[in-house]
C-alpha cells in the first residue's frame, strides 16, 4: 500500500539538530517506538495520527481573510443546534392536544437555565441561516466554486435546502398560535406546485388535513431525519475542503518567484 | 465495440486460469458468492426500508369515512346571515383539529347552484383558499375577511378580493331527525361545481382540475 507523504511540520515542532557536544540519545529509551504514552498507544492501534496531520496542518494560500472562517462559524452553529437540541428534547412532549405548548412553558419558565437553552436553540437556528448565507456568499463572489470544487458547491446547497427544512420543520415545535398558522401556511404554499405538491402536502400532514400524527412527524423529520443527513454531508464537505485545498482570494495573481509564499498554517477553514 | 485483435474469452474457466473452476462452468463460485452476498444485503436492507416508507407515506392514502356531526336545528339558521359553528375535523389532538363553519339556510333568490339534499343549508369553511389562514365574517359588511393576506370573500363566499384562488370550502349538509348536520369538506370552483377537497391556494377552474389532483383521503360522494 503506497504510503502518504508526511505533510511538512510546522517549525516549532521540527526536531532540533543536536548542538556538538551534547550526548548521544543512541540506545536510549525512545518513547514512540516503545509507546509508553496514551497516545502512542491508541496511534499504535488506529493510525489515525496521519490523518489528524492531514486535517489539521495544511498548507492554506496567502491573502486569505477573515471572510474564509464563514464556513467554520456555520459549522460551530450547528454544533449549537445540535447539543442545545438534544438536551431540549428531554424535557419537549410532541403532543397536539396540549402537551407540547405546555412542555415549552415549562422548559422556559420552570426548568433550570431552560429559558437560556431553548433562546440559545431559537436564536442560533436565526444565527446559523444567516452564516451559511453569508458562507455561500463567500464561496460565490470568491469563484471558489469553480473546477474542482464543484461537488463540495453541490454538497453545500443540499446542506443549505436541509438547514432551510430544519427551520420549517422546527418551527411548528413550540405549538403556539404562531407556530400553527405558520405551518398550515407553509404546507399550504407546499401544495401549490402542481401535480406532485398535494401529495407532498399529504405527506407532511401525514393525512388530508393537521391532524394528531403532524406534530410527531415533524419532530421526527427535525431532530432523526434531517440532522443524520446534514453530519453526513457535512463529513463529506470537509473532506472535500480538505482533500482539495482552499482557493486564493480572486485579487491574488500568480506570479513567478513563489519561493516562501506558502505560509503554512493551522487554520480550518 | 467488440475488439477484434483480441481472441474471444474461451467460456471454460481452465482456460481462464480460475484455479478450482469446474470444466465448463460458465458462472463461477467467486461471481455467484458476488451475486449471492450482495443479493442477500439488499434483500436484508430492502425487508426493514420498504416496511418503513411503506408506514411513512401510509397517510396519503388512507381514506376517510362519512361523519355527521348534529349542529342545531333548522329554525336555528337564518338566510340573511350566517351562524357561526365550531365543529371537530380531526379527532384526536384537542383544539387544533377543531374548524369554523359558518352555516345559513339555503335562499333560492342568490343561491344559484343546483339544489340537492345536501345542501339545503349553506355551510361555508373558514379556511382562506388563499393560503389556509381563517377567514372571519364580517355581518356589516356581508364578507368574508382574512387576517393573514387580505383575501376578502363576498356573501356566498365567492371571491370579492385578494389573493383566493377560487371560492371557500363548503360542507356537505343534511336534515336528520330534525336537526341539521354537518359532513365532509368539498372544495368548489368559481360555477360553484363540487370537487374533493384540494388544500388551499389550488385554483379549480380550466386547468387548475387537472394540475392539481384530488387527495387520496377524501371520501367519495355519499
Amino acid at each position: 500500500m503506497p504510503k502518504l507523504p508526511a505533510p511538512p511540520l510546522p517549525k516549532a515542532l521540527q526536531p532540533r539538530p543536536k548542538r556538538p557536544g551534547e550526548p548521544s540519545d543512541a540506545g536510549a529509551l525512545n518513547p514512540v517506538e516503545a509507546g509508553i504514552t496514551v497516545v502512542d498507544w491508541l496511534d499504535e492501534r488506529t493510525a489515525l495520527s496521519p490523518g489528524l496531520r492531514w486535517l489539521m496542518w495544511r498548507k492554506v494560500p496567502r491573502g486569505i481573510n477573515w471572510a474564509y472562517t464563514l464556513g467554520s462559524a456555520t459549522l460551530f452553529a450547528f454544533l449549537n443546534q445540535a447539543v442545545t437540541g438534544v438536551f431540549l428534547a428531554m424535557y419537549y412532549r410532541p403532543d397536539a392536544a396540549g402537551g407540547a405548548y405546555e412542555s415549552i412553558r415549562n422548559i422556559n419558565d420552570n426548568v433550570f437555565l431552560g429559558q437560556f437553552v431553548h433562546g440559545m436553540h431559537k436564536w442560533g437556528a436565526s444565527v446559523m441561516i444567516i452564516l451559511i448565507f453569508l458562507h455561500m456568499g463567500r464561496v460565490f463572489f470568491y469563484g471558489a466554486y469553480k473546477y474542482p470544487r464543484e461537488l463540495t458547491w453541490v454538497i453545500g446547497v443540499v446542506l443549505l435546502i436541509l438547514t432551510l427544512a430544519m427551520g420549517f420543520t422546527g418551527y411548528l415545535l413550540p405549538f403556539d398560535q404562531r407556530s400553527y398558522w405558520a405551518t398550515v401556511v407553509g404546507v399550504n404554499i407546499n401544495a401549490g406546485g402542481p401535480f406532485i405538491g398535494p401529495f407532498l402536502s399529504d405527506f407532511l400532514l401525514g393525512g388530508a388535513d393537521f391532524n394528531a400524527t403532524t406534530l410527531s412527524r415533524f419532530y421526527s423529520i427535525h431532530m432523526l431525519v434531517i440532522p443524520g443527513a446534514m453530519a453526513a454531508l457535512i463529513g463529506a464537505h470537509l473532506y472535500l475542503v480538505t482533500k482539495l485545498g482552499i482557493t486564493a482570494p480572486p485579487w491574488l495573481k500568480p506570479h513567478a518567484d513563489q519561493d516562501g509564499d506558502h505560509a503554512v498554517a493551522e487554520a480550518r477553514v | 465495440m467488440p475488439d477484434r485483435h483480441k481472441p474471444p474469452k474461451s467460456k471454460y474457466t481452465l482456460d481462464r486460469n480460475i484455479p478450482g473452476a469446474f470444466e465448463g462452468e460458465t458462472v463461477t463460485r467467486r461471481t455467484f458468492m458476488n451475486i449471492g452476498a450482495n443479493g442477500v444485503g439488499a434483500v436484508a436492507a430492502a425487508a426493514f426500508t420498504l416496511p418503513a416508507l411503506g408506514f411513512a407515506i401510509a397517510p396519503i392514502f388512507k381514506r376517510q369515512t362519512w361523519t355527521w356531526q348534529a349542529i342545531g336545528k333548522p329554525s336555528d339558521f337564518p338566510k340573511n346571515s350566517y351562524e357561526t359553528k365550531v365543529i371537530n375535523i380531526t379527532p384526536g389532538v384537542g383544539e387544533a383539529g377543531n374548524s369554523i363553519a359558518y352555516v345559513r339556510a339555503r335562499d333560492p333568490k342568490i343561491d344559484t347552484e343546483p339544489e340537492d339534499q345536501y345542501n339545503q343549508f349553506v355551510a361555508l369553511s373558514s379556511r382562506c383558499m388563499h393560503l389556509g389562514c381563517p377567514v372571519r365574517y364580517v355581518p356589516a359588511a356581508e364578507r368574508f375577511i382574512c387576517p393573514c393576506h387580505g383575501g376578502v370573500y363576498d356573501f356566498r363566499g365567492m371571491v370579492a378580493g385578494g389573493p383566493p384562488v377560487r371560492p371557500l370550502d363548503r360542507f356537505y349538509t343534511r336534515v336528520n331527525n330534525g336537526l341539521v348536520e354537518i359532513g365532509p369538506r368539498y372544495s368548489v370552483n368559481n360555477e360553484l361545481h363540487r370537487f374533493a377537497p384540494r388544500f388551499p391556494g389550488e385554483p379549480l377552474d380550466g386547468i387548475g382540475q387537472f394540475l392539481y389532483p384530488a387527495q387520496f383521503d377524501t371520501a367519495g360522494k355519499p
